[in-house]
């Protein structure tokens, strides 16, 4: 990667993705928000869970279990936490790349979520990632919870969100967001591990925590050897 | 547990977990070993969520209905390297059509 100045062509490529992905996520916020208020949050803790959380399977996972009753309330934090880990991760990763310090750290780490670091990934420059990354975190941040309003405010008045596949938004989405990792014969192989063991423990532990069982599977890659490249 | 508590409380663990990662010394993680975990935790991660949101009902016992079917549109539209957004309101529309047909 080189730091020199930004290609006018590459930063309107960079900007390009980094809005339509914003635009891309921050629809479904709708999904979340109507969901969020059929599980029996008000509007506002729906609003205070896109802007403080800011992690949308973290949120889908916090909703859907407490939409169990408030007594699942520690399983819902805990499987919001154990799923926000994977922020964690991107930050490691991020944090060499974009260099900041002080509030535009704290800044940058609220950002920190899926799309903005595929998108800064994604990128050849690290002038490119950096762009990437602040304009994907920045408008997912915005129409995210924009539409998350918007779904809390429809939720009531467009019934039960399932009748209109919402539920299923969110599915196909995670979908969206596994299949560009799935390149490796390997990745394959920790995904249906995953699935496997999620979809197994299910019937006999509290909601959320089975996918936090399952992320063990992630340990079969510290295991398997990496095969030479060819 | 109040939901105000609860919300907050997620929302608080959800921001350290981000600026951990970028606090952590990069020394930490030059294992190999390290760096093939933390890079397949996603996939173990997304691809539990994907399972338990589409292949379990109440209970948590399997169910085959409408979210199956959506998920395997959003798959064969994936495969047609469909955008994004696409994938998302394909798999909606899915269960949306399947449920009005009555079927669940």
């Amino acid at each position: 990667m080189s730091a020199g100045a930004l290609d006018r062509s590459v930063r309107s490529v960079v900007l390009r993705q980094g809005l339509s992905v914003g635009v891309a996520t921050g629809a479904y916020g709708v999904s979340f928000g109507a969901l969020a208020v059929a599980a029996g949050l008000d509007v506002w803790q729906a609003m205070a869970l896109s802007a403080l959380m800011f992690t949308g399977g973290s949120q889908f996972a916090f909703v859907g279990i407490v939409a169990g009753g408030m007594s699942a309330a520690p399983a819902a934090i805990a499987a919001s936490s154990m799923l926000g880990i994977r922020n964690g991760l991107y930050a490691l990763e991020l944090t060499q790349l974009l260099g900041v310090r002080g509030l535009r750290r704290l800044a940058a780490a609220h950002l920190t979520i899926d799309e903005s670091t595929a998108v800064a990934m994604g990128q050849r420059d690290v002038r490119a990632a950096r762009l990437g990354f602040w304009v994907t975190g920045a408008s997912v941040y915005l129409l995210w919870n924009a539409m998350t309003l918007v779904g809390t405010l429809l939720g009531n008045a467009i019934g039960d969100p399932r009748t209109w596949g919402l539920d299923a938004a969110a599915c196909a989405a995670f979908t969206a967001l596994l299949w560009p990792r799935l390149r490796s014969r390997e990745a394959v192989g920790i995904a249906a591990a995953a699935a496997v063991v999620a979809v197994a423990v299910s019937p006999t532990l509290p909601p959320g925590i089975p996918v936090v069982v399952a992320a063990l599977t992630a340990l079969l890659a510290g295991r398997a050897p990496r095969r030479p490249p060819t | 547990m109040s939901p105000w508590s609860a919300v907050l409380v997620g929302s608080a663990v959800a921001f350290a977990l981000k600026l951990a990662g970028h606090l952590v010394p990069r020394a930490l993680l030059e294992g190999a070993r390290t760096r093939r975990v933390t890079a397949a935790l996603p996939v173990a991660l997304l691809a539990a969520l994907v399972a338990t949101q589409a292949v379990t009902g109440a209970g948590g016992s399997p169910v085959l209905d409408a979210r199956a079917a959506a998920v395997a549109v959003a798959a064969v539209a994936l495969l047609l390297r469909a955008p994004f957004l696409l994938v998302v309101v394909a798999g909606a529309a899915t269960a949306a059509g399947l449920r009005a047909l009555g079927w669940q």
